[in-house]
């Protein structure tokens, strides 16, 4: 694997002149530790051509006035899981919202920069028109339609759509998630795990080719956790979905991502190859609950205890 | 005790409270999907029945066919009022809206009346049997016909909203507006849509009280009478739009028995759905059928 990983840094948008502080682009480890991940079948072309995503520097303000990107650059390659790390309040979510144009939607614009999906630039389109296009954002806290029955979810998922596989695909997520079928109920009195599993199967409804996912594991207990990521590899591997991954939990995200991002007020800091960061020093020592030698470049520790504003 | 007319009282009721159910439906459609409280509804109501009767009279075209003629121009009708009157309103202060809906309602009225003028008219005759008895009493065919359109009206708002794609991308956008962007439905394009449906509906709930009771401007009542249906359902509730109206037509005719039997105050016809309002708010301040949040995250 870590041969495909190491064509994978051609894709790397680097922000031109960025007001970065030097990002920092971690070497392969030479361990394999992805190995049991199938080869390739999937993943055409890692390093070869235009990434599926690109984001170019990017500067995004809320309300006019609060900064909160500031040259964010990062790519996403077709086929591939790539995860995007950070403290709360980092900007994650944002980022997404950039991407899927939902950032409309809060009063927020991206001020300067790129976004471009599959050769063509979406930064300020709207949000339904980028669906369309084939993003699909499952958000932070699963945001399902509470007073609908899970059915009525999916069936929503598939809005975009005009073919007539609509139910096949219903079946389809039902294979995925098997105790979605047996909810006849309002998808508002669903367990939490249950609810991120309809949130991800009302995803698949639209058939996108990219998936904005943010934090699926928040609020799971451990063994959901390693369910639902299961899953997020399977999806990636058997429909070939290319997802971009914001997660908290760093070490599942790890461990299904080939490459991953770490951001911090805004901007990218480290990026590599997911087997690499899971190596690096300050992000065991931040994400992976490891014991570094001494704090290094991660200053924002404290935003930890920040309570989530928005949810 | 006269048992024969409290029965044909409480048909009166049904059939007019099936009618107060249509339309307390098209407005809830409306504040639900767009939030607005749409004090113009009655007109909705006046303006179709104007419409289809100028095109049966005027234009002389067979009843079916002005009648679809009416409606197609209610869509459309409904659509650029949203476009071009609410649209520019949105993120204004809640007022404003109410303003300029109570603004359209004065200025349809007036020119109504400008147009047509202030006398009812009647609408050509369009049915030959006037009179059809059920369970032994006499009914005019037109109610019938009525109960009839307002039971079908009711059926097609539960396919819509459960089973087409953009009645569910209704319900979607009144229940969280960013997440039915996520899902690629155009919001703007969802608010055009409740307002082109709540004013087809409206207007076909016109055109059934002008064939009966002739049109006039009290039609423009059904606007006022939806409040006390829609408050007692829920404000947000389609079904519940439907049993207040029918609530609120039952309430009127045994209102009306009582005061003819025994009480003599005279109007309580008109008044006693308000009393009634008071009482049930009293008790359930949400309304009979108000949205009951699902806690849990
Ligand atoms: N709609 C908004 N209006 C104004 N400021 C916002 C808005 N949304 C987010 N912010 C601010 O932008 C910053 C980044 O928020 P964002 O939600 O992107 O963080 P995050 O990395 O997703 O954090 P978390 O891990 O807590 O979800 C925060 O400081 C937040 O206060
Ligand atoms: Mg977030």
């Amino acid at each position: 694997m870590s041969a495909t990983e190491g064509a994978s840094d051609g894709w790397r948008a680097e922000g031109p002149g960025s007001l970065n502080r030097p990002r920092q682009t971690l070497e392969n480890a030479s361990d394999d530790r992805r190995s049991d991940s199938p080869e390739g079948l999937h993943r055409p072309h890692a390093g070869v051509g235009p990434p599926l995503l690109e984001v170019k520097n990017i500067e995004v303000v809320y309300n006019d006035v609060i900064l909160v990107l500031r040259g964010l650059s990062l790519a996403v390659p077709q086929g591939k899981i790539v995860a995007l790390l950070g403290a709360n309040g980092a900007g994650k979510s944002t980022t997404l919202k950039a991407i899927s144009g939902l950032l409309k939607t809060e009063e927020g614009e991206v001020t300067r920069g790129e976004i471009t999906f599959d050769g063509e630039r979406i930064d300020g389109i709207d949000p339904h028109l980028i669906v369309r296009r084939g993003i699909f954002q499952v958000m932070e806290g699963r945001r399902i339609i509470a007073d609908m029955t899970c059915l009525e979810n999916l069936r929503l998922g598939a809005f975009i759509r005009r073919d007539a596989e609509v139910r096949r695909d219903i079946e389809m997520v039902y294979e995925y998630f098997p105790r979605l079928k047996e909810r006849t109920g309002l998808a508002g009195y669903l367990s939490g795990g249950e609810q991120q599993m309809l949130a991800i199967g009302r995803a698949l409804m639209a058939r996108p080719k990219l998936i904005l996912m943010d934090e699926p594991s928040m609020g799971l207990s451990p063994l959901l956790v390693k369910e639902v990521f299961g899953i997020i590899r399977r999806l990636n591997e058997e429909l070939g979905i290319t997802i971009l991954l914001v997660e908290q939990n760093a070490r599942m995200a790890l461990s299904v991502a080939s490459h991953a991002y770490v951001m911090e007020q805004g901007k990218v800091v480290l990026d590599g190859s997911a087997a690499a960061l899971a190596e690096n020093e300050d992000v065991k020592e931040f994400y992976l609950g490891g014991h570094g030698t001494e704090r290094k470049s991660f200053r924002n520790l404290k935003s930890y205890k920040r309570r989530k504003r928005w949810l | 005790m006269d048992s024969a007319l409290l029965l044909q009282l409480t048909l009166n009721g049904l059939i007019v409270g099936a009618l107060y159910g249509v339309v307390a439906m098209s407005f809830v459609l409306i504040y639900k999907a767009s939030q607005v409280v749409n004090f113009a509804q009655g007109e909705f109501l006046l303006v179709g029945a104007w419409v289809c009767w100028w095109l049966l009279t005027d234009w002389q075209l067979p009843f079916w066919l002005g009648f679809l003629v009416t409606l197609a121009f209610m869509t459309a009708f409904g659509m650029i009022l949203q476009v071009v009157v609410l649209r520019p309103l949105i993120g204004e202060p809640v007022i404003s809206v109410i303003m300029a809906t109570i603004g359209l309602g004065i200025f349809f009225q007036a020119l109504m009346k400008w147009i047509f003028g202030v006398f009812a008219k009647p609408f050509p005759p369009i049915f030959h049997a006037e009179q059809v008895s059920v369970l032994g009493l006499q009914v005019q065919s037109v109610y019938l016909l009525s109960l009839g359109i307002s039971l079908l009206i009711m059926l097609g708002f539960a396919w819509f909203f459960t089973l087409s794609k953009h009645g569910l991308a209704m319900r979607a956008t009144a229940f969280d507006q960013q997440v039915a962007q996520s899902l690629g439905i155009s919001v703007p394009r969802v608010f055009a849509m409740s307002w082109a449906i709540s004013a087809m509906v409206s207007a076909l709930a016109g055109v059934v009280v002008g064939v009966v009771n002739g049109v006039s401007s009290a039609l423009s009542f059904y606007g006022i009478k939806v409040f006390p249906a829609v408050i007692l359902g829920g404000l947000d509730s389609v079904v519940g739009a439907v049993l207040g109206g029918l609530i609120v037509g039952l309430l009127e005719n045994w209102a009306q028995y009582l005061d003819a039997n025994w009480l003599n105050w005279g109007n309580m016809y008109g008044v006693a759905p308000f009393y009634a309002l008071i009482l049930i708010l009293l008790i359930k301040p949400y309304g009979l059928f108000g949205t009951k949040n699902i806690e849990r995250v």
